[in-house]
């Protein structure tokens, strides 16, 4: 079997998934208590208005028709009008989408170049003092909430010292990295402790294998020895552990584009909140659930890469 | 006393032409030691073993497991797990001893003059890297070779080792292969920069019979061809008599008897060398019933007083439980280990009279 | 081997565990400084005289003082009452958020793992639907959707946090239903509900529990986040998160008003991710 059947496949297990996205981001309106459109509306909604979000939203109609309307919707790329901006909120979250794809990028990116060293140095001293070290960070790590460090970095890098831009997207792409290091650099801070710690497992594992021996005793050099035979074994499991937490890394995103007052569809999420406007808030979940099952499949993509025995199972 | 081993099929030696005559053994051991720290105490894995391989000659070392034989192995290459350490002893590859020298000047020895193979090749080969790419590794490393040269030797390696349609297999996963020809391939590994000695860890205990036996004869072939010594470390005595000239015996971390492989089996002078030839089931004649060694394997934390066989043995005397006997040298090149010998060689010679 | 002998099994284990709790290190540092934090927030009215939401304002922005032991904020409220009494509520609403998806989650995946078939696939399909959606993005959207304060909170949380509970427990009944202890229970004709229930069940959760010390720990990360955001804890309670919301406009010139509430948290977090990590050495010997 191939790449391509082995991306089909899994192509296939996500239909039923996206499908179960849409029923909760549709059952989203279900859960306002009351009249949906009232609340959306504010208490000086007039009558009219309230009517048209009636009409305009179907919710006369039974639940099921209510349902197709909104998928029919969906597949013609029609993701409601923002009530805030009365534009399309697919024009809207579409323009802001590459921002968070940049941040969601780099944040990976920083996280894997802060863990690889890391676990490296915990899992080569095994229960030595550096390994104690490395292990009681993650226990930090993971108790920080994400704003916070964002906080912190922003007042320390940021205004004290002037490295790097308070806030904002910058310009350019060199503008671009230098303005979202610091929110990346958090995003990879929050990640770290997880990825961390399975790396240093999945040394420990390797390290201990008989190919490792087989290596050794053919005489290969240790930065050789690491890179080819150590890391790139190791670094299996750990693609796997990076994509079960890529819901995190996503989630993470949201609030730290608040902090950092990034153009991004988190920032965007969380004005729309602030603005009761639902299609918006709407859309952007739905998005979001899009977003993280589209990077699980990549990261399957990317583990029977890496792997070959996986790539010709029966 | 079962019959006589079949047929070995040993290499005569060294095949002579162009080689000057080397004087003294290609790799000698002496005296070495090999210490575990435990939870539970200090292990004693090897205690006091030598040993010497004669240029071009193959040399078994047999045991039960837990007797030290794959411990003196990696501790000849230095491939020891952490928590084991040669605490004296000497290793003398070509006359240098190797117990010394750091791991850089090790690295450096290991491939060019110094090989293993493993037992348990799935396990041993690196599952995501190209077959054909770990074999070339090694002239990479050590010969300088760049990748398409590296590769045509990689291929000429496994032509030789018998590995059907090179070209193409070079490109395999270690997991496309079986047992037997993933094993051709750590040999081939092993013989990739052209080492003097190649050590082998039971590289045949874990492939059914026939494919046994291929291996086998590939090996005493490339030995014969290349002059190529080995240290070959199995549990099978059968193998033994197949692959080597000499064999060593070693029980509890000690060696106990040590010659010329046909007078050893023939008659065995320690009471568990002859339990070993008892107890090891011969293919082509089943006479005698199997007679297993009585006990198990002694402590190597605290093991027993005296000679550590003592408990086990039919033999044993008073003397046997306060003395530990030293490998003393008998005539013509056998050496052994326990105190009353003759006895052991007697009943032997009872055995095969019968 | 009767219903008897089967009990007996349970008990002897317990006690064997018991026995040695306080020889693992993680686990008594973390209990140590858990227990200090409780203390410390539950003997608010001990360590302090201030009401937590009395504004002063001759005194805002103040520093450190005899008055006041970390100064105040912008509206003149004492900051070290403010985080002992924001530290209860924070605290009491995690430690109650984590026992809902603990009892739905473990419910839910003893049924998948135990009756399999297609009651295992639907429940398994929505546990994929969940999860498919960022954890926050899930949380703060139900927020939204319910309104902000604490029941929200709960609900929410629990509504996304069940997941992965019903993982775990479900993982660990498919190995521990082909025990033969179970098989043993079958054929004396117990119920399913009671192999469940006191068999099988006593075993397995475990795992969850260890997963809860950890899922706490998110749950403050979550509650003082959506209260950042003005979503959770509504003022005037005092909460670690609005008072970092509310610090970080003085961060060049009083940073501690952040910096402090933060702090606790991460305090916190450890103390509780010891004694998880702590939990899982002395649970499952030789997995460190």
């Amino acid at each position: 079997m191939g790449r391509m059947t082995f991306v089909g496949r899994r192509l296939l297990l996500l239909v039923p998934v996206a499908i179960g996205v849409t029923i909760i981001v549709f059952f989203m309106v279900h859960l306002i208590p009351g009249d949906p459109a009232r609340t959306i509306l504010g208490i000086h909604a007039t009558p009219k208005a309230i009517a048209i979000l009636h009409q305009e939203w179907g919710l006369n109609r039974p639940l099921a028709s209510q349902y197709w309307l909104f998928v029919d919707r969906l597949l013609h790329g029609n993701l409601g009008e923002s009530l805030y901006y009365t534009q399309p909120a697919a024009g809207l979250i579409w323009g802001r989408l590459p921002t968070t794809l940049w941040l969601i990028a780099y944040s990976a990116v920083l996280a894997i170049v802060i863990s690889i060293p890391l676990a490296m140095l915990a899992a080569t001293r095994k229960n030595g003092i550096r390994d104690h070290v490395v292990r009681v960070v993650p226990l930090l790590g993971l108790g920080m909430p994400s704003f916070w460090v964002g906080l912190l970095l922003q007042y320390s890098l940021a205004l004290t010292f002037h490295i790097f831009p308070v806030t904002g997207y910058g310009s350019g792409i060199a503008g671009h990295v230098r303005s979202m290091f610091l929110p990346s650099l958090t995003v990879a801070i929050a990640l770290a402790p997880v990825v961390i710690r399975s790396l240093r497992a999945s040394m420990l594992n390797v390290l201990g294998a008989d190919y490792i021996t087989t290596a050794r005793s053919k005489g290969v050099p240790g930065r050789r020895l690491f890179v080819r035979h150590v890391l790139r074994n190791a670094i299996i499991p750990a693609v796997t552990v990076l994509g079960i937490n890529i819901g995190f890394l996503i989630g993470g995103t949201l609030i730290v584009e608040n902090v950092f007052a990034l153009p991004g569809i988190g920032s965007l999420m969380i004005q729309s909140i602030f603005n009761r406007d639902f299609p918006v808030v709407q859309g952007v979940t739905l998005v979001f659930g899009v977003l993280v099952v589209l990077v699980n499949l990549l990261t399957d993509v990317a583990y029977a890469s890496l792997d070959p025995r996986v790539r010709f199972d029966r | 006393m079962t019959a006589a081993a079949p047929e070995p099929v040993t290499p005569a030696g060294p095949s002579g032409a162009g080689q000057p005559a080397a004087s003294g053994p290609v790799l000698e051991v002496r005296d070495l030691q090999v210490q575990i720290q435990t939870r539970r105490g200090v292990v004693r894995a090897v205690d006091g073993v030598s040993l010497e391989v004669p240029r071009g000659g193959a040399v078994g070392l047999v045991g039960e497991s837990g007797s030290g034989k794959s411990m003196t192995l990696r501790s000849i290459l230095g491939v020891l797990p952490p928590e084991a350490k040669i605490t004296s002893g000497q290793v003398l590859l070509d006359g240098t001893d190797l117990v010394p020298l750091p791991t850089s000047a090790l690295n450096r020895i290991r491939g060019p003059k110094l090989a293993m193979i493993f037992q348990e090749p799935m396990s041993a080969l690196n599952p995501v890297m190209r077959v054909g790419w770990q074999i070339a590794e090694g002239p990479q490393v050590h010969l300088g070779y760049n990748r398409s040269r590296s590769a045509e030797r990689a291929v000429e390696l496994m032509y030789r080792v018998g590995i059907p349609d090179p070209e193409r297999r070079f490109k395999a996963y270690p997991h496309e292969f079986s047992g037997g020809m993933r094993q051709r391939v750590m040999i081939a590994i092993a013989l990739s920069c052209e080492p003097e000695v190649i050590l082998c860890d039971e590289p045949t205990t874990a492939l059914d019979v026939t494919i046994q036996d291929q291996i086998l004869r590939l090996l005493a072939q490339l030995c014969s061809e290349s002059g190529v010594s080995l240290l070959f470390v199995t549990h099978d005595l059968p193998v033994v008599a197949q692959l080597c000239q000499e064999l060593a015996v070693m029980y509890g971390g000690q060696i106990v008897e040590r010659g010329p492989v046909a007078d050893v089996f023939r008659e065995p002078s320690h009471p568990y060398t002859l339990g070993l030839l008892r107890s090891a089931p011969d293919v082509e004649e089943v006479r005698s019933s199997l007679v297993p060694i009585p006990g198990s394997p002694p402590s190597l934390i605290s093991p027993p007083s005296g000679c550590r066989f003592h408990p086990r043995c039919s033999f044993a005397e008073q003397d046997c439980s306060e003395i530990d006997p030293p490998l003393r040298l008998l005539s013509s090149g056998r050496a052994t280990a326990c105190l009353h010998y003759e006895r052991c060689l007697e009943s032997a010679q009872a055995e095969a009279a019968r | 081997m009767s219903a008897t002998t089967l009990v007996t099994v349970a008990p002897e284990h317990a006690a064997r565990r018991k026995a040695q709790w306080y020889r693992v290190p993680a686990l008594l540092a973390g209990l140590t400084l858990l227990v200090i934090v409780l203390a410390m927030v539950i003997g608010a009215p001990l360590l302090t005289s201030h009401n937590p939401n009395v504004q002063d304002l001759n005194a805002i922005l103040s520093g450190p003082s005899g008055q006041h032991l970390l100064g105040t904020d912008q509206l003149g409220r004492d900051t070290w009452s403010r985080l002992l009494y924001g530290g209860r509520v924070d605290l009491q609403v995690a430690f109650i958020a984590v026992l809902f998806p603990f009892v739905l989650g473990t419910i839910l995946g003893s049924i998948a793992g135990y009756f399999g078939g297609w009651v295992d696939l639907i429940i398994m399909r929505v546990v994929d639907i969940v999860v498919a959606f960022p954890f926050y993005v899930l949380i703060i959207a139900l927020v939204f959707v319910l309104g902000p304060g604490e029941s929200s909170i709960y609900i929410a949380i629990t509504a996304v946090g069940w997941v992965a509970y019903a993982r775990i427990i479900r993982g660990e009944i498919l190995v521990a239903k082909r025990q033969e202890y179970v098989l043993a229970a079958q054929s004396a004709g117990l119920s399913n509900l009671r192999i469940m229930g006191r068999h099988l069940l006593p075993n397995v959760v475990t795992q969850a529990i260890i997963y809860a010390m950890s899922d706490i720990v998110q749950d403050i990360l979550a509650i003082v986040t959506l209260s950042y955001l003005g979503l959770g804890i509504q003022p005037p309670t005092p909460d670690w998160g609005t008072m970092i919301a509310n610090g970080q406009n003085f961060l060049t010139t009083h940073w501690q008003l952040t910096t402090i509430p933060g702090l606790a948290v991460v305090v916190t977090g450890l103390a509780l991710s010891l004694i998880g990590d702590g939990l899982a050495d002395l649970l499952r010997p030789g997995q460190s």
